[in-house]
């Protein structure tokens, strides 16, 4: 089983969502969606600066398997990308909801937050995609 | 629900993550695919390929039979036990499946199919058959595991009692050996070492649990397939079909030519190919940018032309991407490849990638 903590919002294509204290959101991708993806082998964060829409594929992550967009849940602009991702990909199996986060962006509009999935309603999301 | 071989409980029970892959459910991995790679180029993993087909063919005439039948001749063995690779054909040249035949005795050839080909294969046996009275007889009661890397012989030979394990030791490349209920052969699908071992189902699971013990460490078919890429094995399905021919698919060293007068099936579509300049040719692909090659991605040959990549992976031996692919006759060292929207570089190289645990192309 993955691990759905708590704490984080979602949405139904996998990624992850953390309101910071200083008003920015840091996105990863969750367990459920490292562990489909296999190892990761790149992954394309985006630059800072960059202006993006909710909805809007932002980052790639690329398995052993497979090339995946990372969609933002949020409009706004970028405030970071990981930079350890460039040599260690892996963090994102090993850690996805640390070390392994993707992005983080100052967003326009904390009710595109609030309406991503809690926690509950991802993992019911998860078992119905399984069933 | 797909097809599951014996050992199936035994995957889940490890944790694996089960995939389609030609009908049947099959581990992909059982945790990390790359720690699985890595353990058979530096140490020993298995794998499970019960899902492949051994079928025994018999009868008096069954070499000549296996003569017009394969593109490769089984007339080159001689010692019993000796394998061959080689295409099966359609008339127009297309690859009907690619195997591997061992020759038992005068009257008795052992092959091994494809999962996902198994029941065309399986007929165009017996079509053929009919006219050579020979009996085509597929073992279902067989599971297989192929033991692979460096140290894997070492390994399973302490699982498989001290006789056994003399003779299984004493077996050179390509040479595979019957003892009671084992077949043990020295073949693979890695470029490593190691052996594939064919034994009664019932035992599977417990075979499978004193190889463990020996620190044999499972691996699953998402490592079968970065390694085998690397060692520049073709995938049937992926790098060809019915729709290409040995000749198109890097196989042209599996067709046997002399003796001139054996006509295999196939083999006249195979020498109007070898005649004509135009004939595509296969090659490997090698990726410098950060960006990973994956099957039906499209090749551009500046001012030649166009062909596709028909495996690509991510090569944890090599940390590079690499591909096979089906390209333009004139098709030099250079090429360049359509990754998602973009045009990234590729070098032209000839494969293998690695072997035995190093890289055989210059990074």
């Amino acid at each position: 089983m993955s691990n759905v903590p708590a704490d984080l919002r979602y949405l139904k294509s996998h990624e992850w969502a953390r309101l910071e204290a200083d008003g920015t959101v840091t996105i990863g991708i969750s367990d459920h969606a490292q562990q489909a993806l296999g190892d990761l082998v790149f992954v394309e964060a985006p630059e800072p600066g960059r202006r993006v829409t909710a909805g809007e594929a932002c980052a790639v992550v690329e398995s052993v398997k497979a090339a995946s967009d990372v969609y933002s849940p949020v409009s706004g602009e970028v405030v970071a990308g990981n930079a350890d991702l460039g040599g260690q990909p892996e963090l994102i199996n090993s850690d996805p909801y640390g070390a392994g986060w993707i992005m983080r962006i100052r967003l326009d509009d904390k009710a595109q937050f609030a309406a991503m999935l809690d926690a509950k309603a991802y993992a019911a999301a998860l078992a119905a995609e399984t069933h | 629900m797909g097809l599951r071989t014996p050992l199936f409980d035994t995957h889940v029970a490890a944790g694996a993550r089960t995939v389609d892959f030609g009908g049947w459910d099959m581990p992909v991995n059982y945790g990390s695919q790359i720690e699985e790679h890595h353990a058979v180029r530096r140490d020993a993993g298995m794998f499970d390929v019960s899902h492949m087909c051994v079928v025994d063919l018999r009868g008096e005439r069954v070499r000549n039979y296996l003569r017009r039948l394969l593109a490769n001749d089984v007339a080159k063995l001689t010692q019993p036990g000796k394998a061959l690779y080689s295409c099966m054909l359609r008339a127009d040249g297309g690859v009907i499946d690619d195997l591997i035949v061992y020759y038992m005795d005068d009257q008795w050839y052992r092959m091994v199919v494809n999962a996902g080909t198994r029941d065309k294969d399986l007929e165009w046996l017996r079509l053929q058959a009919s006219g050579y009275g020979v009996a085509v007889e597929p073992r279902l009661d067989l599971a297989m595991i192929a033991v692979q890397g460096p140290n894997a012989r070492q390994k399973a030979a302490s699982v498989i009692g001290p006789a056994l394990a003399e003779r299984a030791l004493q077996l050179g490349q390509f040479f595979g050996v019957e003892a009671g209920e084992f077949f043990i052969a020295r073949t693979g699908y890695t470029g490593e070492d190691g052996w594939e071992i064919m034994l009664p189902a019932g035992r599977a699971a417990q075979f499978w649990q004193q190889l463990r013990d020996a620190g044999v460490a499972p691996c699953g078919l998402g490592a079968r397939d970065t390694l085998r890429l690397e060692a520049g094995m073709n995938l049937y399905g992926n790098d060809m079909d019915e729709t290409t021919s040995p000749l198109e698919s890097g196989l042209g060293w599996t067709v046997a030519w002399e003796p001139q007068d054996r006509d295999f099936i196939g083999r006249a579509a195979l020498a109007a190919q070898k005649a004509d300049a135009n004939t595509r040719k296969f090659v490997g692909l090698l990726v410098e940018e950060r960006a990973v090659l994956r099957s039906h991605q499209k090749v551009i040959v500046p001012a030649v032309g166009e062909g596709e990549v028909t495996s690509g992976t991510f090569s944890p031996t090599l940390q590079r991407s690499i591909g096979l692919a089906r390209v333009p006759a004139q098709t030099a060292d250079r090429c360049e490849v359509e990754i998602r929207g973009k045009l990234v570089h590729a070098r032209v190289v000839r494969p293998p990638f690695v072997r035995n645990g190093k890289a055989t192309v210059a990074l």
